[in-house]
């Protein structure tokens, strides 16, 4: 079942359902298969969570998870990182889990849609400020803008933008190329090397959301703790 | 010539060019990313995660530059704007 063709750059194009101004399209879907398999999968497994030493091998494998997100971003950002867990967390198991579905056959990735890849990325967008107003203040947050002379504020304004922009795109283009290597491999060896992109597909798809968590990490992160790092030199 | 011969002939044109002329410096600057966080991590292997972290996120950065490449010859060939201006037009 091909249900994205050669010539359509994302599945936005792919009209499945159309009721007046309503569009489902297979972005859409696939969002909602992805986020249906997030959220019920771990309601099954926190309905019944123990503190025993015989946990479920579901509970383990959710803890394994949270853990090693909580490990990742204490060491960028040497701090408590209960604050960001549940924002990081979510982008990370997100874009991993709709990139790791590749392998499903008839699904096509809603990250390989620039939408999907924009509305993340605007996300982390709204995100930075919202997390450094909260840590150090608006006035303090907004001083980091007219940082070193005022006449860097618009380089400043343009540095957030771009950056929003390089999120989205990298994320859009890694996924949509895969697919369409894999779809010019078909009509060229159609067999063996498919098969191979496909396995190297899954593990740039990780790597990707890998990358994008840590990157909102970081540029989080630069967000809060500019002004106390200025601190903790100056003593 | 008609128009659309000739978009169709800069498209791809400019696809192709974009592509091979947009990777080069990418590549050499990943190799050289990953050149230099080798040798760090030869030289000091307790640092092996930090350096790794690091080097994916400089990576993801110089790649982003060979993604607007290849994103921008992408939408050349597959979704072209002017080409579908042109065949509105005529059509």
């Amino acid at each position: 079942m091909e249900i994205l063709l050669l010539n359509q750059i994302s599945p936005d194009q792919v009209v499945l359902l159309q009721w007046g101004f309503l569009r489902i399209t297979a972005t859409l879907l696939y969002t909602w298969f992805v986020m249906g398999i997030l959220i019920l999968g771990s309601w099954l497994i926190t309905r019944k969570m123990s503190s025993d030493v015989h946990a479920s091998r579901w509970q383990n494998l959710l803890e394994e998870v949270v853990s090693t997100i909580r490990n990742q971003i204490q060491e960028i950002i040497h701090d408590d990182p209960g604050d960001y867990l549940s924002f990081i967390g979510t982008l990370f198991l997100f874009i991993g889990l709709s990139n790791l579905l590749l392998i499903v056959p008839g699904y096509v990735s809603p990250t390989a849609s620039l939408t999907t890849t924009s509305a993340l990325a605007i996300c982390v967008f709204i995100a930075v400020p919202l997390y450094g107003i909260t840590k150090q203040g608006i006035v303090h947050y907004l001083k980091e803008y007219f940082q070193p002379t005022f006449i860097f504020f618009p380089f400043h304004i343009m540095g957030e933008i771009t950056r929003t922009l390089a999120l989205a795109v990298r994320l859009f283009g890694n996924m949509m190329s895969h697919d369409k290597v894999i779809a010019i491999l078909l009509a060229v060896t159609p067999l063996f090397f498919p098969i191979i992109m496909h396995a190297l597909g899954l593990l740039i798809g990780l790597v990707q959301a890998y990358i994008f968590a840590i990157l909102a990490m970081v540029y989080i992160a630069s967000a809060t703790q500019a002004h106390e790092k200025k601190d903790g030199k100056e003593n | 010539m008609d128009s659309v011969t000739l978009i169709a002939m800069a498209s791809i044109l400019t696809a192709g060019l974009t592509m091979a002329i947009g990777s080069i410096a990418p590549a050499l600057g990943e190799g050289k990313a990953a050149q230099n966080a080798l040798s760090a991590i030869a030289q000091q292997p307790d640092e092996r995660s930090s350096i790794t972290r690091t080097l994916f996120v400089s990576l993801a950065m110089i790649e982003s530059i060979a993604i607007y490449c290849f994103v921008i010859s992408m939408i050349l060939i597959f979704a072209n704007p002017f080409w579908e201006h042109v065949i509105t037009q005529g059509g």
